[in-house]
């Protein structure tokens, strides 16, 4: 689901220097993520990838220099939704009340809306919940709760920062194509550490290494998204990915 | 077995003190058994009525007063930087003085009447409420508060919808600190300086050597206490409905 009349923007990271405790995290880092497309950042942990999911969203408060834009710059203010590792759903309140928590954050929520978000929990097959506080939900019903919270913001450009890596590795594949399925058309930033959701999500796969961290190889698998497990070029890429992260990206 | 247990429970402590008595064969002006304690509780129920009426009062007002006062400071504390600046360290030094070494000086000030003892109630509770909920708001999980900036959420909406929701949990935490806490400073109260209540009858009892008396507002104290003690979990518990059985009521 995209934001109505706006086309999916490329995220360009042009020349990010930030640092932490007085080493550099990332300098002069460049990206450009294609836009209406999925890019999978792939990267061990502590690269620095979650960082640059929230400066991108503008979230985080850091003193970084450099630029980050979108491309074209879209008219909306509100460009960019942030679905995290936890599901962050707020306990006191009812799936649909989470699922419309921006719109209630900032009061613009309408029967329209509501309706909207009905039709989108009965999409993700959680009809007879959109009452259910998130206690009385699993892990992949509040996960897919979350990824429609993400979706009912509209947005043309949507971060994920290892969405699915809390998961059971079934609910794990269910919800990848429920999450490709409902985010086709926007710009999709999925930062993971699996391989193989990588080679399943993404369009492009961006590999994140180094000390400060840089791209070190980019694949483009081609065809449509999300692959099937036996998809060739998953067969392709899998084995070659895997040692590039556990030999030279210090997986 | 839920409503057995706390019946068993006033039974078990009623025998043990019957036993304490018979077994060591204190004398009644010095510690009654609990049936001649009973009798005093019965016989002068009116008048102990009266006096609770005051103290419970003085309890309740004092909890509301405290509580909303506690909530407001850690309210503003929370919305203004500024304001938590200066109030934390008067916060930590109120603590640091002895609250009932005051109980003379509220006397003093607010006369014999309930007022200086719902002051002291007050004082006494203002502390836990205040700690308790600003401590609650200031661990609002980062990440929500990343969401709600990420999705243009207004600032009252977010403390709203998010902040005061998460604290809740901690705030009843101190509530419930507040009303085990409560009546023991309307009674100091009481005994430092009053005409009325269940602390000034236990004085006036002792003076006069009319120990069952002074047991029996004892008990009632203790009694209402715990029904407050309670009620309030209760209430608690319904209002956190996502995170029930917080407290320590059967």
């Amino acid at each position: 689901m995209t934001a109505p009349g706006c086309p999916a923007p490329d995220v360009v990271v042009d020349r990010l220097c930030l640092e932490f405790d007085g080493k550099p995290l990332f300098q002069n880092l460049s990206l450009r993520l294609a836009g209406g497309r999925t890019t999978c950042l792939l990267g061990p942990s502590g690269c620095g990838k979650s960082t640059l999911l929230k400066l991108i969203a503008g979230a985080a408060t850091l003193p970084y220099t450099g630029r980050i834009t979108f491309a074209p710059q879209p008219e909306k203010s509100r460009i960019v939704a942030w679905m995290g590792q936890n599901d962050l759903l707020l306990p006191w309140l009812s799936l649909v009340e989470n699922v419309l928590l921006g719109a209630r954050l900032r009061h613009e929520v309408t029967d329209a809306l509501r309706d909207q978000a009905l039709h989108l929990i009965d999409e993700a097959g959680l009809s007879g919940y959109e009452q259910a506080l998130p206690s009385a939900l699993s892990g992949g019903m509040r996960q897919r709760g979350a990824l429609l919270r993400t979706l009912m913001e509209k947005r043309p450009v949507l971060l994920m920062d290892e969405p699915f890596s809390a998961l059971d590795a079934l609910t794990r594949i269910r919800l990848q194509d429920l999450a490709a399925r409902l985010t086709h058309g926007s710009t999709l930033v999925l930062v993971t550490h699996d391989p193989l959701e990588a080679l399943r999500m993404g369009d492009c796969i961006v590999v994140l290494a180094g000390s400060p961290v840089q791209p070190v190889h980019r694949i483009e698998p081609g065809g449509r998204t999300p692959r099937r497990a036996d998809d060739p070029a998953i067969a392709t890429h899998y084995g070659p990915l895997l040692s590039l992260l556990t030999n030279g990206a210090g997986l | 077995m839920k409503i057995l247990r706390p019946l068993i429970l006033a039974g078990g402590l009623l025998l043990l003190w019957q036993l304490l008595v018979v077994l060591t064969g204190v004398p009644p002006y010095i510690l009654p058994g609990p049936l001649p304690v009973a009798k005093a509780l019965i016989g002068h129920l009116p008048l102990l009525g009266l006096h609770l009426a005051t103290t419970l009062t003085e309890i309740l007002a004092g909890l509301v007063l405290g509580t909303f006062l506690g909530t407001s400071t850690a309210l503003a504390m929370i919305v203004s930087p500024l304001l938590k600046r200066w109030m934390l360290p008067i916060l930590v030094i109120s603590q640091a003085i002895p609250v009932f070494a005051l109980a003379p000086v509220l006397v003093l000030w607010f006369g014999y009447g309930m007022a200086s003892k719902i002051a002291m109630a007050v004082l006494i509770i203002f502390f836990p409420v205040t700690a308790s909920f600003y401590a609650g708001m200031q661990r609002t999980d980062p990440d929500l508060l990343d969401l709600a900036r990420i999705m243009g959420a207004r600032p009252l909406a977010v403390l709203r919808t998010i902040v005061i929701p998460s604290a809740l949990p901690a705030f009843a935490s101190g509530v419930r600190v507040a009303t085990a806490v409560a009546p023991i400073g309307a009674v100091v109260g009481e005994w430092v300086g009053s005409s009325a209540g269940l602390g000034f009858y236990m004085l006036h009892a002792n003076a006069r050597m009319q120990i069952d008396l002074m047991f029996a507002a004892l008990t009632l104290l203790a009694a209402v206490s715990l029904l407050l003690y309670f009620s309030i979990d209760r209430l608690l518990d319904r209002l956190i409905y996502w995170q029930p059985n917080q407290g320590i009521a059967p």
